[in-house]
């Protein structure tokens, strides 16, 4: 067994550390030391990954000295490192790019408090995506909510905080079910581990027993998680809570968090639930039917806004919908559909935020599309990472987003019942996302009659631009190269 | 149905208090009633949770002597976790208050509804 079965575990640990020593270093050490383990991480995972890839099958980590249905275990296989070599990344380019604006909307106070919540961020990422136990998945989720809450509630105006209230409670509704869904799988199973979890279940589920609480397990699970990941209709939190948070806030939550939620939830279903018990129970299918209400509803609210930031946040809902209409349509094609998205997804949202930020600030902060006209002139770099971002929500060739509708696409082909509906969303949903973000470039690149705003000084823009650059070459290449990604993305699955 | 009911007694009153939590928690406009009822709801989930370990009969697992024959004992996973769900609730408890706190400060009312108005015509004012 190689040495790097254990980097799981190290990043974990270590950036709880980082977490830890971020809160009594001051601002600038605590960054250094965030964006260093950060990038730690990410390096380790890419080793993980070209190790597992190799292996070829999935490996069970045994951690303390209890073995099998006891004790607490991580699983490494390719997938996961993937998912969690994607999620560094994204997280770094984060904190580099909103670098500006952190600056500005904590001020002088104890700013390294937030670089010890986005290490905590990302210690839980980390834990949901590897973890094999549904209880340690509780506390990172409840670990995660807090700390995303914290890269919230620190930007000090009455609308963040009471944002942060509202997704507060959204996201403890979210958890206080899945607990009670653990709780009742737990009840009937007695096992918190996930594979004998599969295997109870398995056997219960062909027996015939205890069918309702089961089902009424899974479905609290699945609410849980969908509630927390802001699925139609629970997306309701989601413009105010993007919106006024600062915006590595923004990109962190809506690319990562809620992502993180739902890759938990795609290994709950291959690991724990079983894709016999869980497609054969039909809970897809109401997954499948608020999928693709919340595409067509989340589009339409994202047409009416006037804000950059909400307009964004709103698509993000409608692009939460296709990930779960792929998760809903069927378990190979349709999930390796929803993967896809969700790495193309945590790379363009972050990228859409960040590059809003700054775009807002060259028109003097205003928030508005009046104000924004022309808005690429005076700040090229935020045009471009925009461009690319929303050109990728809409679904261009040479980007990720294409290829995620592809996808989509031929997983519909699959399922008689479905085929029609599926094609008919995508078509609507990409007209749609066609109208506003054609329309905000538009703006963009639409000289105004009155004088433009000056070019922003280069030197302060140096973090964003590396940030911006490297989100939009990634969506590109991913776009143009996505081949190897899917293969692997198929192969991954296949050893869940 | 009245017997089934009868021996799920602690679990029927759990769902109760859960139902009590869930409606306090979605319906109250005040803040802290809000976290009352989350409170209210975290509780009953232990309650349910620590009825399944708990088995009639047999003793605290925690060996005291040479008794070390597991069917005298109770299940302790779901004390274990029930310690681990109540670490998680005081920790947002706490942070859901300082929120509170902080909204108070700013707006002088604990009703969300007044304080989204009021923090919608700021907004309004602001531009």
């Amino acid at each position: 067994m190689s040495f790097s079965v254990n980097f799981p575990l190290f990043c974990i640990v270590g950036s709880l550390l980082t977490a830890v020593v971020s809160s009594v270093l001051g601002d600038r050490w605590a960054r250094r030391v965030c964006m260093a383990m950060v990038s730690v991480v990410a390096v380790l995972n890419g080793v993980l990954l070209g190790y597992l890839t190799g292996l070829g099958r999935s490996v069970s980590y045994t951690m303390g000295h209890y073995p099998h249905p006891w004790g607490n275990e991580l699983t490494l296989d390719s997938l996961e490192a993937l998912v969690s070599v994607v999620f560094s990344l994204v997280l770094l380019l984060c904190l580099l790019g909103g670098k500006a604006q952190l600056q500005r909307d904590l001020g002088d106070r104890k700013r390294n408090l937030y670089y010890v919540m986005a290490a905590l961020v990302q210690t839980s990422l980390l834990a949901l995506v590897y973890t094999n136990d549904v209880f340690t998945g509780y506390v990172f989720i409840e670990i995660c909510t807090i700390a995303s809450c914290g890269l919230l509630m620190i930007r000090q105006i009455g609308r963040t905080t009471l944002a942060s209230v509202r997704y507060m409670i959204f996201s403890l509704i979210g958890s206080g079910l899945f607990m009670l869904g653990v709780v009742f799988l737990y009840n009937i199973t007695g096992h918190l581990l996930m594979p004998e979890l599969k295997q109870t279940l398995a056997d219960l589920w062909q027996s015939g027993l205890y069918r309702a609480p089961l089902l009424t397990g899974m479905s609290l699970i699945t609410i849980g998680l969908a509630i927390k990941s802001g699925l139609f209709p629970f997306h309701f939190w989601m413009p105010d809570t993007y919106g006024y948070a600062t915006p590595s806030s923004a990109g962190i939550l809506s690319g990562l968090v809620s992502k993180g939620y739902i890759f938990l939830l795609l290994k709950l279903i291959f690991r724990a639930f079983g894709t016999q018990v869980f497609y054969g129970a039909g809970i897809h299918h109401i997954l499948y039917l608020l999928g693709v209400i919340g595409m067509v509803v989340g589009s339409v609210s994202a047409i009416r806004e006037d804000d950059i930031f909400r307009m964004v946040a709103y698509s993000s809902a409608a692009q939460i919908g296709y990930i779960y209409m792929g998760i809903g349509i069927s378990p190979d094609l349709g999930v390796t559909a929803a993967v896809y998205h969700i790495l193309t997804h945590a790379i363009t949202k972050p990228a859409l935020f960040l590059a809003s930020a700054q775009l807002t600030d060259g028109a003097g902060g205003s928030k508005r599309f009046r104000e924004l006209q022309g808005a690429a002139y005076s700040n090229w770099v935020a045009g471009l990472g925009f461009s690319v971002g929303a050109l990728s929500m809409i679904g261009l060739p040479f980007t990720m987003g294409l290829i995620a509708k592809y996808l989509f696409a031929r997983a519909a082909f699959q399922s008689e019942l479905k085929m029609i509906p599926t094609l008919v969303v995508l078509g609507i949903s990409t007209v749609l996302n066609t109208l506003y973000f054609a329309r905000t470039i538009l703006r963009l690149y639409n000289r105004p009659k009155r004088k433009l705003a000056k070019p922003c000084p280069v030197r302060r823009q140096i973090p964003y631009a590396v940030s911006a650059l490297v989100l939009s070459g990634m969506n590109l290449l991913l776009g143009i190269v996505a081949q190897p990604l899917i293969s692997m993305i198929e192969q991954g699955l296949k050893q869940f | 149905m009245l017997q089934t009911l009868w021996e799920n007694r602690i679990q029927c009153v759990a769902v109760l208090i859960f139902a009590v939590g869930f409606s306090t928690l979605l319906l109250h406009r005040n803040l802290v009633k809000k976290i009352i009822g989350l409170n209210i709801m975290d509780t009953a989930a232990y309650l349910f949770l620590t009825s399944i370990g708990y088995i009639r009969g047999r003793l605290a697992p925690i060996i005291v002597g040479t008794d070390t024959d597991p069917s005298h004992y109770a299940n302790p996973l779901p004390a274990g976790l029930v310690l681990t769900g109540i670490v998680v609730s005081v920790s947002v408890t706490a942070l859901m208050l300082a929120l509170t706190i902080r909204l108070y400060d700013q707006y002088h009312t604990l009703n969300l509804d007044e304080i989204y108005y009021m923090a919608l015509r700021e907004q309004e004012g602001g531009q």
